[in-house]
């Protein structure tokens, strides 16, 4: 009998620093996996976010470039367009995409820009340590939220997905999670799918991954897994917004 | 080539493409919009990449993301535009990504005005962003001169794997010139195989590139500003430029100036000699580094009593001056920052006020 579970050659022997029940590991596996099935490792980038996946590069193997905060899909485009042949991937948070790089997401996005971006939505700033995003939750309490956020005074958060699937270029936007094991192996078709359409140099691919911060939600792993899936899902729900078809 | 007559702005993107620099990336601003005009026809020519971006700050990333794969790639802009580029430079500096950035100055502070200017001095010279990052900075007198330094600052910041400025003032971008371009440099990027993130499969081994400005660890990241700090000290001793004009006999003033400003302080020069009146001039080509012994040098001859830093701000290249001079000598600033450039006329009624 063959070997049925094993490491994909994408990521590194070494340990993360991710807090306990944070699911930026099943995401970084996710994305390797598509690396190895796709057979792209020796010619992929990625592109290292500001925030919690600061360090990803880390737990990779392949050739990586640092971002600063939300210019990460600028970086892209600069590489993508002088090196069309390269795989070249974003991979950011919600702070970093949602807030300070919103501008670089719509242009890249409208432009059509041939990269995939892997966006990691947990609802609040995590490597600063807790501050409200603006996708973080109505009512939901971060350290710059104490009294949760007052949607009144600063807005309701923003679905990444449905904004840029309101522009006409970018044709592969989904929003997954990976916060049950049945949409785990969803997510995982998508962030292929996004990947194949940049090899076929199909469009902008774009996957929103619903995920937790324990740490700055104040819960335990499994507590946030429940509260991400009643709390988030409903207003930030699953499935396909746009795809090229 | 035979000369042609043309504006600094085209020039400067003509320049690039015979530098073998075919990725252009770029915001439109005053007074230099026109190189983006001029490469939005001319790089399609050429297979080359050009893209106007949403704005100068996503555009100095796509200037980092094209040059951390190795490409030779340059964007031009304007004062506050710089400052708003000023962030990816130092991730840049940080990061050991080389490109070539062009600011044709304007007025300012704030959006001040769109006639020349060499407001950005302090900026360009003294570390643009945060952090302890520095630029290797040519500062052109002509149109002629803008080419030749374009074409130079790409093989510079490959050596040095650091950004390179050209800081040129609005006229300079502005005026028409005759110009004779140079051969097309024949070098391409040296061993960017070694550090860029190019794909592995562009390596012969399995060592995969990281480029990066973080370092977590207080070492580390003293380590890499040892690096960098030499970098820029080997700067100082292999770099420095600049012209020497009528110092050979004496000379009771000095002046240093540089850019558009130096050449209406040779013609001050040459009407003042025709009075009797004998002024030198050392006329910086890097501001950094700066030539400081070639000041020293020249304020210290034994006939010279004054030395004056003449520019288009508000006494910025004068504190440069003074440190070179060491207290030898006095040392007095003249300068305009409105956007008119001081006339022969001006320089020449400071000057022999300091020479009475």
């Amino acid at each position: 009998m063959g070997k049925t579970f094993h490491k994909p050659l994408a990521l590194s022997d070494q340990v993360t620093h991710y807090c306990p029940g944070c699911t930026h590991g099943v995401i970084h596996r996710l994305v390797a996996e598509v690396i190895d099935e796709l057979g792209i490792q020796r010619r992929t980038v990625g592109i290292a976010p500001v925030g919690c996946a600061v360090l990803m590069y880390n737990y990779f193997t392949f050739d990586f470039l640092e971002a600063a905060h939300g210019r990460a899909p600028a970086q892209a485009t600069g590489m993508k367009r002088v090196r069309p042949d390269l795989v070249v991937f974003t991979y950011q948070g919600d702070g970093d995409l949602a807030s300070i790089g919103m501008g670089e997401i719509i242009h890249a996005a409208n432009r059509g820009e041939k990269i995939t971006v892997i966006f990691v939505n947990n609802a609040v700033y995590g490597m600063t340590g807790g501050q409200m995003a603006p996708t973080t939750m109505p009512n939901q309490r971060t350290t710059t939220s104490p009294f949760g956020r007052r949607v009144e005074e600063v807005g309701m958060p923003i679905k990444m997905a449905e904004l840029l699937a309101a522009l006409q270029t970018p044709a592969y936007i989904t929003r997954q999670t990976v916060i049950k094991p049945k949409f785990v192996n969803k997510a995982k078709k998508s962030i292929k799918k996004a990947f194949e359409y940049q090899m076929a140099g199909q469009c902008f691919s774009f996957v929103e991954v619903v995920s937790t911060c324990p740490t700055n939600w104040g819960l335990t792993p499994v507590e946030a897994l429940r509260w991400a899936e009643e709390t988030m899902l409903p207003y930030y729900q699953l499935g396909d917004l746009k795809t090229p078809e | 080539m035979s000369k042609v007559l043309m504006k600094g702005n085209e020039a400067i993107g003509e320049a690039a493409i015979r530098a073998g620099c075919l990725n252009y990336f770029a915001y439109p601003i005053t007074p230099q919009s026109e190189v983006a005009e001029y490469l939005s026809r001319r790089l399609p020519e050429m297979g080359g990449v050009f893209l106007q971006g949403e704005s100068e700050v996503a555009v100095s990333y796509m200037i980092f993301g094209a040059a951390a794969a190795g490409e030779r790639v340059f964007t031009t802009s304007s004062s506050p535009g710089i400052s708003l580029m000023s962030e990816a430079i130092s991730y840049m500096a940080g990061a050991q990504c080389p490109a070539v950035f062009v600011n044709i100055m304007r007025g300012g502070p704030g959006l001040g005005g769109i006639l020349p200017s060499q407001a950005d001095y302090l900026q360009a010279t003294k570390g643009i962003g945060h952090g302890d990052c520095r630029l290797l900075v040519l500062a052109p007198a002509s149109v002629q001169e803008a080419v030749e330094m374009v074409m130079m600052a790409f093989p510079l910041a490959e050596k040095y794997r650091n950004p390179v400025m050209i800081l040129g003032d609005g006229l300079i971008g502005q005026m028409m010139e005759p110009v004779e371009f140079p051969d097309h440099l024949k070098t391409a990027p040296s061993n960017k195989n070694e550090w860029a993130v190019n794909g592995m499969e562009t390596r012969k081994s399995d060592r995969r590139n990281l480029i990066r400005s973080l370092y977590l660890d207080p070492e580390k990241l003293n380590e890499n500003n040892l690096i960098l700090k030499a970098k820029y000290d080997r700067m100082k001793k292999e770099e420095v430029r600049f012209e020497a004009y009528n110092t050979d006999g004496d000379y009771g003033v000095l002046i240093v100036s540089y850019g558009t400003m130096s050449r209406v302080c040779r013609t001050a020069i040459d009407q003042l000699k025709e009075r009797g009146i004998e002024v030198g001039m050392i006329r910086p080509q890097t501001v950094f580094p700066f030539p400081e012994t070639a000041v020293e040098k020249a304020a210290g001859k034994k006939s010279c009593r004054v030395v004056a830093s003449i520019e288009m701000s508000m006494g910025q290249m004068v504190e440069d001056v003074e440190r070179a001079v060491k207290g030898k000598r006095p040392v007095q600033w003249y300068g305009k920052c409105g956007g008119d450039v001081p006339t022969p006329e001006e320089v020449m009624t400071f000057v022999t006020s300091l020479a009475a």
